[in-house]
């Protein structure tokens, strides 16, 4: 299997091309906000940081899933590497895999450094943990989870788009998963057959980023049961594997001129 | 009987050009060929003429429309192919970001190789293409000439049993062309086939066994150099001094041409003309014999001849 490889040094050249430099970001930004909420005695200041510290992870990771990953491949066969690696040994889809899986990895390790931060910035605000504080590191796994389908939406138009066009598609795609609940109401509202069938099939097609959408709950500590990590976590997978397998698809039959 | 290597039989390609990919483009016409184990084969043609399109069908970057390719008897598109081969990319660019020894051990863990054999193995191409000194540095911070042998190096990591480089000398200086054509020579030594693509027609002189001619995608001829190139003397080539041109011009008569250059005369025999009749005139006449050159046909006289004709079709068997 020639997929750890090419992960490997996928993982290697985001960290060459400095991408990991966003964690000082981060760091600076949950200090600060951690000695001025520190001040602060009224409010929930535990809740604030939880909030801001979660919104920034998932942030900071679109931003980086979609710059990184529509450069995955265009990037490969833009420099000319993609002859020299796809005449040794290696199957596309072992160079599809290992692209995605090592983008999937880079940002695995910055969404864990951040969530380290936040834990470290609410026991310096609270000087404590409570039970619920264990849902802040299954929000930041759901939030890798969704940072992995917008890697696979990225990969997916790298496979056969210019940067600038994937870049275009996948922000798109983005924005309209995040309201695609309210399509589906509006389609159900309508009392169009037209509206309703164009809604239900935007609503099962496109992916459903709303699903990701856990961020304030665990900030305000509500209890979220495992059935929706769980369905959360299975729905962004499954949707990933897909938009993979069709990147791969794509990629086999592609000529390199 | 040599084993056949590269077999390629009435491969094409053509491309779809224009925003609906509706016009055709012939990059490659039905190209038949065999290469034979443990020679160096040259393929040969001006810009744009199908060289880089057969090397990438023959690595399977690009899919034939017709025809198929063996290498050592597999298919081209199998994976089992890819293991007994080594490519070098026309103009490569490596990862920049990577030094010398990661990008080798890199591509060495493609083929599977255990931490001490791959380490081994860096370690002796290192030396053998001499980037070992600069083994730690990024590519990026490499010559062209040192990129083109960590290049080689990339594509013999696998100890390959034929090696396909494209262009593997343009844009070298005499030294750096000197070191790749050394390296070539090294290989076949080691019992290695070498494909490669030039246009550079000095190296295909001083390397080559066998070569192919492509022009606008269509093999124009192929065979032995030693075949290809008439052995026959073409002309004969005297230079006299001593002599007036309009002497020289009255001894030999009209129909042979003199051509003047300061107190030397060049004339230019047909192989059938009266060689020592002409030496014995001039002698005469007191003139002085400097050099007398048999010339031979030159592969460039060869390779213009034919690509100036592009539709004259060789036997393909050579």
């Amino acid at each position: 299997m020639k997929v750890w490889p090419i992960a490997r040094n996928t993982f290697r050249e985001c960290v060459r091309d400095k991408v990991l430099y966003n964690l000082v970001i981060f760091a600076v930004l949950i200090i600060v906000s951690s000695l001025i909420l520190g001040t602060i005695t009224i409010g929930d200041v535990k809740q604030i940081i939880i909030n801001l510290g979660l919104s920034t992870i998932s942030l900071f990771g679109v931003f980086i899933a979609i710059f990184i990953g529509i450069q995955l491949v265009y990037k490969e066969i833009d420099k000319k590497t993609v002859y020299s690696l796809l005449s040794k040994p290696v199957a596309r889809h072992e160079f599809i895999l290992g692209k995605f899986i090592g983008l999937s990895i880079t940002l695995a390790v910055n969404v864990a450094v951040m969530i380290l931060g936040v834990y470290g910035a609410v026991l310096y605000l609270r000087h404590s943990f409570q039970a619920q504080d264990s849902q802040i590191l299954l929000a930041g796994i759901l939030i890798l989870v969704e940072l992995m389908l917008v890697i696979a939406i990225a990969l997916l138009f790298s496979t056969f788009s210019t940067p600038a066009l994937s870049a275009l598609f996948t922000f798109s795609l983005y924005i309209i998963g995040h309201f695609n609940s309210d399509i589906r109401e509006y389609g159900a509202s309508s009392e169009s057959w037209m509206t309703k069938v164009v809604a239900s099939t935007t609503y099962y097609l496109l992916p459903n980023f709303g699903n990701f959408d856990i961020i304030s709950r665990t900030a305000h500590g509500q209890f979220i049961s495992s059935r929706v990590y769980m369905l959360s976590a299975a729905y962004g997978l499954v949707y990933s594997l897909g938009l993979v397998l069709v990147a791969i698809w794509i990629f086999q039959k592609r000529d390199f001129k | 009987m040599q084993q056949v290597v590269i077999l390629a039989k009435g491969l094409s390609k053509t491309y779809r050009t224009g925003f609906w990919k509706t016009k055709p483009v012939l990059a490659l016409d039905s190209l038949s060929l065999e290469v034979f184990e443990n020679e160096i084969f040259g393929c040969l043609g001006p810009n744009g003429a199908g060289k880089s399109t057969t090397l990438k069908l023959l690595m399977s970057l690009i899919y034939p429309t017709a025809g198929y390719a063996e290498i050592l008897g597999k298919s081209v598109a199998s994976i089992e192919a890819r293991r007994l081969i080594g490519y070098l990319p026309e103009s490569p660019y490596f990862y920049e970001y990577l030094t010398a020894e990661e990008f080798l051990t890199y591509y060495g863990s493609l083929f599977g190789y255990s931490k001490s054999e791959l380490k081994s193995r860096v370690a002796r191409l290192l030396k053998l293409t001499d980037v070992f000194h600069a083994r730690k540095l990024q590519l990026r911070k490499f010559s062209k000439g040192m990129l083109q042998r960590v290049g080689i190096a990339q594509a013999i990591i696998n100890d390959p049993k034929v090696v396909f480089l494209d262009e593997p000398m343009s844009g070298l200086d005499p030294i750096g062309r000197r070191e790749i054509r050394d390296l070539i020579l090294q290989l076949k030594a080691e019992g290695k086939t070498i494909f490669f693509s030039t246009h550079i027609l000095n190296d295909v002189e001083t390397l080559c066994d066998r070569i192919a001619i492509l022009n606008r995608g269509k093999l124009i001829g192929s065979g032995a150099l030693n075949k290809l190139f008439a052995q026959d003397v073409s002309h004969i080539e005297v230079v006299v001094s001593g002599i007036s041109p309009e002497k020289l011009r009255g001894l030999v008569g009209v129909e042979i041409p003199v051509t003047t250059n300061g107190s030397t005369s060049r004339l230019s025999l047909s192989a059938q003309a009266g060689l020592t009749e002409i030496i014995a005139g001039i002698e005469r006449a007191s003139g002085k014999i400097v050099s007398v050159n048999p010339a031979r046909q030159t592969m460039e006289d060869y390779f213009l001849k034919l690509v100036g004709k592009p539709e004259r079709q060789l036997n393909p068997k050579g």
